[in-house]
């Protein structure tokens, strides 16, 4: 996980220690059963769950589409009814907007709900080494700063863990009672939390949609902690990446219920509130001051791209990740990046460049199980492969990669060329038979862990021929 | 019986060099059907090596040799739903904008994948096989969600006298091949067989069919490996048992 090392070697070795740990792979696989039975019956329960999918795909689409327009008319909106708008390009200006705002009000301590693009500018390490007090009020967020950890999964951030890790956790830290039931470890929390609420000058929430007709932000949850974030301190700063949009209220009517089904296959989530502002002169409660960041962070550069900006319609569900084989079976901390699965293979190398993230386009076996759950149908696993088609055309494959395929294609275009190297290669099958198995097999990366057949005494052609 | 038709062969290159059986069963139960078989002898690969590693130019190359050769074939029958993907789904994106895309659109639309050819072209359910004993069926990714290609493979195997069907534990669960990531990923494609293994070896069963030869390249390398007794067979090799 250190950021000195390569992204691709770091990804290497620790899907090689991931993978050996049967016992947390079947532990994530049991947790992520769980989520698919639920889901499937909660998208049952759908009149017709494929025709909310294209809905939804819509909707979205018509926002990025359109994207000048719906977010000037959302910033508008908001700051008509006293919130302020920050325009940030960048992981640093908005870190710099947000650090600014919280200076202004000689503040000490920061409670935060939970913000995956805080996690992208990496806000939390900033506002420590700035001397503030940074509590993250989600349950799953709180056991992972506690850990020092990076979210597992965008959605379910300590679902890597099991309750005994976290009584440990907990006992350590917290110096809580010693009990795995789940029910009085989420008390052992709520009772720090509830402190922390309390005494935070700040608090700092996400988007899950920024609606352009209304200027409001949507917030979905379950623990009621966001709600608690945004209106008991005093100021309250929401950051949002400028895809959250969408155009108008009643699209929240598909677009909460198909973020809940399929992130945590709710019909719903228990709290969703929409925020317009701070706190008008004729209520008694909010904030006195709300800060829309908006977070711009190479998003556009997607946007510029026709064959890939309806990733940007992505709502953060997380139901790629849960129906991904390689997440299943590398774990979210693997992938390095902020949004991990197969959403984060595709957006990462158009956030942070192709070449340190390419390897994550092939790091898939392009199954397109992501596509297929994906609720606003993101065209995922086709993605990877055309981020791989960017990579060699830049030359990134390296030049052994490159002399390997224009190999294959003079081959592969001359049928007697083929026949003969199906021969030689029976014959280098046959005088290589001493290094077979070994280190210096040229299939030992096959090998290591697979038998593989002899080439046939006889080819299909041959066969062929023989039969005339 | 149908009026019998003209059926090309695509053999796939790692199919004619590793596993001609495959090939060889597939032709024997066309035949049995009355089919009048052909094969196209200036054939090799699809190209899909190189265009699932983002090679596209290479690709098209390859593509190009294979439009010559199965330019007059009225249909053709290919033992691996990933070779048909490749040449149904992706060569048309291979030649967008291109002068040949009609012919590539056209000619996608006479391949197919040998058990979506037997049920959907030519109707046949049943074609008179029989194996006794327990069987699971694998879902190659590519026929299942590029072709869609799920009820075709199981109303045949049904109907293979002696034979009972068992689905195991996400049947559609990518096997771990994947092409180059196999190679490029060994930890992780064997992680992913290894689950294979566990989900058909609860089912008890005698067999793992598949219509794909690269995933039983995967799982059946992985499960001898493992010395499993569960034998893994292509579909066509079970079609044609007497």
């Amino acid at each position: 996980m250190s950021q000195s090392t390569n992204p691709t070697s770091q990804f290497q070795t620790d899907a090689n220690r991931v993978t050996a740990d049967v016992d947390r792979r079947s532990f994530l696989r049991s947790s992520l059963r769980g989520y698919q039975t639920t889901r499937n019956a909660t998208q049952d329960r759908f009149l017709n769950y494929e025709s909310a999918r294209i809905a939804a795909g819509d909707a979205k689409w018509e926002a990025i589409e359109n994207l000048d327009v719906y977010l000037a008319q959302f910033a508008d909106k908001l700051e008509a009814r006293g919130a302020t708008v920050h325009w940030c390009s960048d992981s640093e200006e908005a870190r710099e907007a947000i650090l600014d705002i919280i200076k202004q009000h000689d503040a000490k301590s920061v409670i935060k709900s939970k913000c995956m693009t805080t996690e992208e500018i990496h806000l939390n390490d900033l506002l420590e080494k700035e001397g503030f007090e940074v509590v993250e009020s989600d349950l799953g967020e709180f056991i992972v700063q506690l850990r020092d950890e990076a979210p597992y999964h965008f959605v379910f951030p300590a679902m890597h863990l099991k309750k005994e890790e976290i009584n440990t956790l907990f006992q350590e830290k917290l110096k809580s009672i010693n009990t795995d039931d789940p029910e009085e470890l989420t008390m052992v929390a709520r009772e720090v939390l509830r402190q922390k609420y309390l005494s935070a000058d700040i608090g700092i929430s996400g988007a899950n949609f920024g609606v352009a007709e209304t200027g409001m932000i949507s917030i979905t949850e379950n623990e009621g902690n966001a709600r608690l974030t945004t209106s008991l301190p005093k100021v309250h700063i929401a950051l949002m990446g400028i895809e959250k949009i969408i155009p108008r209220l009643e699209d929240l009517a598909l677009m909460l219920p198909m973020l809940a089904t399929a992130g945590t296959g709710q019909h719903l989530t228990c709290y969703n509130s929409q925020l317009g502002g701070p706190r008008q002169d004729d209520e008694i409660d909010g904030p006195v001051e709300m800060h829309v960041v908006l977070l711009d962070n190479h998003r556009t550069r997607l946007l510029a791209d026709p064959e890939q900006r309806d990733a940007l319609r992505c709502i953060r569900c997380g139901a790629c990740l849960n129906v991904c084989p390689i997440f299943k079976n590398v774990g979210g901390h693997t992938y390095g990046t902020t949004y991990q699965g197969p959403i984060g293979s595709v957006i990462t190398p158009h956030l942070r460049g192709l070449k340190d993230w390419k390897h994550l386009s092939h790091s898939s076996s392009l199954c397109g199980a992501c596509s297929e759950t994906c609720p606003v149908k993101i065209d995922l696993h086709h993605h990877l492969l055309r981020n791989r088609r960017d990579a060699a055309g830049k030359g990134q494959g390296g030049l052994a990669e490159k002399t390997l395929m224009l190999g294959f294609t003079i081959v592969m275009r001359r049928p007697w060329l083929y026949r003969l190297t199906g021969r030689l290669g029976k014959l280098g099958h046959v005088l290589t038979k001493p290094i077979h198995g070994t280190r210096i097999d040229p299939f030992y990366a096959w090998k290591k862990t697979r038998d593989l057949d002899d080439p046939a005494k006889q080819s299909f052609k041959q066969y062929w021929k023989s039969r005339k | 019986m149908e009026t019998a038709l003209k059926i090309s062969l695509f053999i796939p290159c790692y199919v004619d060099q590793l596993s001609p059986h495959i090939g060889i069963a597939m032709v024997n139960v066309l035949e049995r059907l009355g089919h009048e078989v052909n094969y196209p002898e200036g054939q090799t690969c699809c190209g899909q090596p190189a265009f699932n590693s983002g090679y596209f130019p290479e690709a098209k190359k390859v593509a190009d040799h294979f439009l010559d050769t199965f330019a007059d074939a009225d249909l053709v029958a290919v033992p691996s739903g990933s070779c048909t993907a490749m040449i149904r789904k992706f060569y048309p994106e291979l030649y967008q904008d291109s002068p040949q895309a009609k012919e590539v659109s056209e000619l996608g639309g006479r391949v197919f994948e040998f058990t979506e050819l037997l049920v959907n072209q030519l109707g046949v359910t049943d074609v008179g096989a029989k194996l006794n004993g327990t069987a699971t069926y694998h879902d190659g990714c590519h026929g299942l969600r590029e072709l869609g290609i799920q009820d075709a493979p199981r109303k045949l195997l049904e109907n293979v006298q002696g034979l009972s069907l068992v689905e195991m534990d996400e049947a559609q669960s990518c096997c771990g091949f994947g092409g180059t990531f196999a190679i490029k990923f060994p930890q992780i494609s064997t992680a992913m067989t290894q689950v294979k293994l566990g989900s058909a070896t609860q089912t008890e069963a005698d067999y793992l069919i598949s219509g794909d030869p690269s995933c039983l390249m995967q799982i059946g390398g992985y499960f001898s490996r493992q010395k499993s007794s569960i034998q893994c067979l292509h579909i066509a090799e079970v079609l044609d048992q007497q």
